[in-house]
């Protein structure tokens, strides 16, 4: 009895030693996170990529970010709202924020930040393609100048990083990791953002701590109740899930559908469920005049919009949702995720499973006895890609499109649509920006130089791309919208992509913990309370 | 395995139609000690009847599977996960061992798979065996400057790990191979990896073998009355190194039908469409925790006893065939 | 014997060289770096200007030898996965290797032996003959699907022993960081080494066994039961003492297909070695990690080789050194 009181007594004065610098937590809670993939990187400019920011999110922070429903809430900003002159954005910057190092946050910080940013060896350059200048006004206040009106310039900024100035200078890191020359820098290894959370030890692929930054502005602002944060990259799935499951981790991201029930049912562990920003479907080569993987001589059937209906009424969407995806998927009819500006009800409608139909519509376009074509599918990047693309492969079968699967790492597949070497295949997409605009110019525009990047089906249509390149400096809201709904109908009419489903996310983890899906997949703990 | 087809050829009646000299043969072989000591050793009954039997219905598969597994087409989504010896919820079609992710009847994606292992392990040590015993011959036989060049690269080959090699080689054929025939090639391009990865162990018993036979008398013999090396060779050597060659092409088999459920863990293995048994576990090790047991278990314990029954076979001809363990 | 270790020098250079000049023609065909450096907003003048910067535009040949001229000192390039110095990153990742693949050889080399002179002295015994045919069990199914299953047993359902990682870790000379010092670190150990080492272990145990056999059949070995020697004394000190050359050379040339081995069972347990981060790399087709991973495993093969051949001399002075090839 003595000694169980000595070790609380104890365990008191800890938490009030603790209590003294930093006000709001009770007590020490350390949170163990697993996901499949580790940081690449803590050069908050160097990559563009999921798992990179995530990390990066709970040490540095943007001007603003998006929140754990994906609502824009400000951050190192607190108002932000175009000028009188429509290419000039105005930031308020919050006051009294300091670095983990101690260095006051200001105006200089974000001018710096931002150059840095747009610097060649910069992976988020692109982001801000339309910012001409930062301009700092006061210690408080910066103006951002765009080559013409950009009215979803906060949009691009959630995932751009703040970083000191005098810091980042003194430890010679002013330019991106660079990994064509040199490799390294000071901020690969180091840290001092103005995060909830401080970089304590790291190990890539191995083993990650954060610990709570005392002096965190945000403190009554958000729950802060995690104060250690202990993160583990585990690849293998089963692997993941047997940690979870064995109670060595405390949340996972990546859950395996299959697994879902297994971990739902567990004494002490639950799982979270949202919609995620990515929409799965596949893109057909409907530009050219024949195309190579199949065994029609002379002619491309892909280019016949008959075809092209035909396939999308084969796919049988409710049976992937409920077989493959155990009902973690919402079926698609447009190739745009829920939460996008230009999104709506009527657009997601996909049409019936119809086989019927669907053998007259090819009759109909010449291909009654069918053809051989080759799909080209990832086989780890998204949830049971292949697994997709086999039940896809059965469908076409049964309306005489006889399909050979080609299923490749993500290092293989990708580069293959980017050199226009595969006729069908299989393309997921996330929409940073929460607006059709980013869709348009990456999926839907003929492929140029700057846009259509990702136009893997070789789509041209002048009177769109003309269309596309308006919405950029569209200041009027509505004119806009418009101009995105006509965009969208054309799309749909020409069935340019053959949509499947928006991915659900599911997080994993113990059941005193609260927390909501993130639709990015990116969880801010800052956010996380505990039961 | 010569023997064996021969013995099981035996076991069904039309053996008497058989000419006289396979009879007398027949007889002696029942005479010998291998014949003695296989009767007498119950594990090794066991093994070779199951390996007969898995071998057998890898054979006639196509016309005993309710189903071809490896036509997309035939397979309907809503079977997906129905459990074996029971009706799915939704058709209501009953599967024996249960349906895998996509709905194909695991009974026949086991007796597909089956076939696939088997052909990629058969041809894949026939290939390594055939290459081997040939290098092996001819470095021992002729010496010099031929045998060092064979022994060099053998050398440097062992100086990598096979699974790596398998990798190295699976990657550049497919590299080569156009993006539309790469489904049919898997297969091969397996074959000729996992082949390629084994001749060395074949080479190096053989050589070391032939240069023992070579110095013989009945070697000398047939010399001085002027028969060709490669009669020589054929007729003389090469039979009395077929023994340990037996041994290691049988162990070869297991190993090679391990090494490619490996590749295939490493996605390197046969195309989901068309799943081996390495195939099939692959696939079947996302479903251990939730719940669809069967679809790891089946092709697993198939695996398993097929490759068991061969390495118990491969024991037994081992120590059959020393003549110093009898 | 000083020239045969020089020409085994020689000869393991020029296999350096071609297994460099063989994998860099080979990752033409895994893919390309440069999708997974930039992101999807990269724009194609984006992906042209990362290609020239790194090299890429050059002819292969040139690209081997700014390779090799690097190799030569040290410098294996950066890797496009983490940006950071191969050669660092390597000697950051081998310790959990060594120490994996120690661990697991010992592990064979221990209950191999054990068993091995078991079931040689009990030849026809029940026991030994379950011992034989249940140890091919371990030969009889892919690795993956044996770690798989014990992380399943023994960290799922019973949930003794931890499922991924390495535990807590100790620095050793200021680089080396360990687990064998820890108890969390042992732990963690345990799942992974029986897994990796359980083939060699089952290849030890037939050998022992089978040299077993013959030594105890030679007329010393009946000679010394004669006089009337212990039998244990017989067993350990004269027959196991003449099994141990081939198991010797076994265990020795096992130890470079374990390391090779470990790319799976690294995977399979998140264990942070070599084999996890070429994993790793060739789903990144970064092939600075590639090229210097497969280079490393070839100059490890070759040390052991030429480590054998020399225990060989040290153990059996019979041996000698112009015939090449010998072996397993």
């Amino acid at each position: 009895m003595n000694k169980t009181l000595a070790i609380a007594l104890s365990a008191g004065v800890a938490v009030s030693a603790w209590g003294l610098a930093s006000a709001s937590p009770a007590e020490a809670e350390t949170l163990r996170w697993a996901r499949a993939g580790d940081s690449l990187t803590l050069d908050p400019h160097a990559q563009n990529e999921g798992p990179t920011h995530t990390l990066a999110h709970q040490m540095y922070e943007p001007l603003l970010q998006r929140d754990m429903e994906g609502k824009i809430i400000p951050a190192l900003a607190t108002s932000w709202a175009p000028t009188e002159d429509p290419t000039v954005w105005r930031f308020q910057l919050r006051e009294g924020v300091t670095f983990h190092g101690g260095e006051a946050f200001t105006a200089d910080d974000v001018v710096f930040s931002i150059n840095r940013a747009k610097k060649p060896t910069s992976a988020m350059k692109e982001l801000l393609n339309s910012v001409a200048e930062v301009k700092k006004v006061d210690d408080y206040t910066v103006d951002f100048v765009t080559n013409g009106p950009n009215p979803l310039l906060p949009n691009n900024l959630t995932n751009l990083f703040m970083m000191d100035e005098g810091w980042t200078t003194e430890n010679d890191a002013v330019e991106p990791q660079d990994i064509a020359n040199g490799g390294e820098n000071y901020a690969v290894r180091n840290t001092n953002g103005t995060g909830a959370y401080m970089l304590v030890s790291r190990t890539p692929d191995e083993r990650t701590v954060l610990q709570a930054n005392p002096n965190y502005w945000g403190k009554g602002e958000f729950p802060l109740e995690v104060t250690e944060i202990v993160y583990t990259p585990i690849q293998s799935a089963a692997t993941r899930v047997a940690a979870l499951l064995s109670g060595e981790v405390d949340f996972i991201q990546d859950v395996p559908v299959q697994d879902l029930g297994r971990v739902d049912q567990q004494d002490g562990l639950k799982v979270v469920t949202a919609p995620q920003n990515r929409v799965i479907f596949f893109g057909l080569n409907v530009g050219d005049d024949d195309i190579p993987s199949d065994n029609v001589e002379g002619a491309n059937p892909f280019a016949d919009v008959r075809v092209r209906r035909a396939m999308n009424m084969a796919i049988n969407r409710p049976a992937i949702k409920q077989v493959v995806m155990r009902d973690q998927s919402i079926p698609a009819g447009v190739i745009m995720p829920p939460f996008v500006n230009g999104w709506t009800e009527e657009l997601d409608t996909y049409p019936a499973h119809d086989i019927e139909a669907a053998k007259a519509l090819m009759a109909e376009a010449g291909y009654g006895d069918g053809f051989s074509v080759t799909l080209n599918c990832p086989n780890d990047r998204y949830i049971n890609d292949e697994a997709i693309c086999q039940a896809v492969v059965g469908m076409m079968g049964q309306i005489g499109i006889d399909v050979a699967l080609d299923a490749l790492p993500k290092a293989q597949h990708f580069p293959l649509i980017n050199k226009w070497e595969t006729d069908f295949y299989m393309l997921g997409w996330g929409v940073p920006t929460f607006d059709s605009e980013y869709i348009f110019n990456f999926l839907v525009h003929t492929k140029t130089d700057e846009l259509g990047s990702w136009n893997g089906a070789r789509y041209s249509n002048p009177e769109l791309d003309s269309k596309i390149v308006s919405l950029a400096s569209e200041t009027n809201l509505e004119k806009r919208n418009a101009t995105i709904a006509e965009i969208w109908a054309q799309v749909q009419e020409d069935q340019v992509y053959l949509p499947v489903h928006h991915q659900v996310l599911n997080w994993g983890m113990q059941d005193g913990i609260n927390f909501d899906v993130q639709p990015e997949d990116q969880p801010h703990f800052k956010f996380l309370t505990m039961n | 395995m010569s023997d064996s087809a021969r013995e099981q050829a035996a076991q069904t009646p039309e053996i008497a139609a058989e000419p006289g000299w396979l009879k007398d043969k027949w007889a002696r072989f029942l005479d010998s000690d291998i014949y003695y000591s296989f009767k007498r050793s119950p594990v090794t009954i066991v093994a070779f009847t199951l390996v007969v039997l898995l071998m057998l219905g890898a054979l006639v598969g196509p016309w005993i599977a309710p189903q071809n597994p490896h036509d997309p087409a035939q397979l309907n989504l809503m079977d997906g996960f129905t459990a074996p010896f029971a009706e799915n919820q939704f058709t209501g079609n009953f599967y024996l061992l249960g349906t895998d992710d996509q709905g194909r009847d695991l009974f026949s994606a086991i007796l597909y798979g089956l076939r696939i292992s088997l052909i990629v392990g058969i041809v894949s040590v026939l290939f390594a065996g055939v290459l081997g015993v040939t290098l092996g011959l001819v470095a021992g036989f002729f010496g010099g400057w031929i045998d060092t060049l064979i022994m060099r690269i053998a050398d440097i080959q062992l100086t990598f790990p096979s699974i790596l090699i398998a990798m190295l080689i699976y990657g550049v054929a497919r590299g080569l191979v156009p993006v539309d025939m790469r489904d049919e090639a898997a297969i091969y391009i397996l074959i000729v990896s996992i082949g390629l990865s084994e001749w060395v162990q074949f080479a190096r018993t053989v050589r070391g073998a032939t240069l023992v036979e070579r110095e013989k008398e009945y070697v000398q013999a047939a010399r001085l009355i002027g028969l060709g090396r490669g009669p020589i060779m054929l007729r003389h050597v090469l039979p009395n190194v077929m023994g340990p060659v037996l041994v290691i092409a049988t162990i070869g088999l297991a190993l090679a039908i391990i090494a490619e459920a490996t590749l295939s863990f490493l996605g390197v293995g046969a195309p989901p469409t068309q799943p081996s048994l390495g195939t099939l576990i692959r696939i079947g090790q996302d479903f251990l925790f939730s719940g669809e047991w069967w679809i790891i278990l089946f092709p697993s314990m198939t695996l398993l006893v097929l490759a068991l029954s061969v390495n118990l076979l491969g024991d037994w001809l081992r120590d059959v065939l020393n003549p110093k363990l009898r | 014997m000083l020239a045969f270790i020089i020409r085994r020098v020689g000869q393991a250079v020029i296999v350096l060289f071609t297994v460099g000049l063989v994998a860099f023609a080979i990752f033409r065909f895994m893919g390309d770096p440069v999708e997974n450096m930039l992101g999807q907003e990269a724009t194609v003048a984006d992906r042209a200007a990362l290609i020239e910067r790194l090299g890429l535009n050059d002819p292969i040949p040139i690209q081997y030898l700014r390779f090799v001229g690097g190799a030569l000192q040290g410098e294996f390039g950066i890797s496009y996965r983490l940006g950071r110095p191969v050669s660092e990153l390597i000697v950051e990742r081998l310790p959990a290797t060594l120490e994996l693949a120690m661990v697991s050889a010992l592990f064979a080399l221990a209950f191999g032996v054990m068993l091995g002179v078991y079931t040689g002295i009990r030849r026809d015994g029940f026991l030994a003959n379950v011992i034989m045919s249940s140890s091919l069990i371990g030969v009889s199914l892919p690795t993956f699907l044996i770690g798989i299953l014990l992380i399943w047993i023994f960290a799922v359902e019973f949930g003794w022993l931890p499922s991924f990682g390495r535990g807590e870790t100790v620095t050793l000379f200021g680089f080396w960081e360990s687990v064998l010092f820890t108890v969390s670190g042992l732990k963690s150990l345990i799942l992974p080494a029986i897994t990796l080492g359980l083939y060699q272990m089952t290849l030890i145990m037939r050998l022992v066994r089978s040299e077993m056999l013959e030594v105890l059949r030679t007329d010393y070995i009946r000679f010394a039961r004669a006089r009337g020697l212990r039998r244990q004394a017989i067993y350990f000190t004269h027959a196991l003492k003449n099994t141990l050359v081939p198991v010797i050379t076994v265990t020795g040339l096992q130890l470079g297909s374990i390391i090779a081995f470990a790319i799976i069972t690294e995977t399979v347990f998140q264990w942070p070695g070599v084999g996890l981060l070429f994993i790793n790399a060739i789903s990144f087709v970064d092939i600075p990690v590639m090229a210097a991973y497969l280079l490393l495993v070839g100059a490890v093969f070759v040390t052991i080789n030429l480590i054998v051949d020399l225990l060989y001399f040290a153990i059996d002075p019979r041996v000698r050194f112009d015939s090449p090839g010998k072996g397993a």
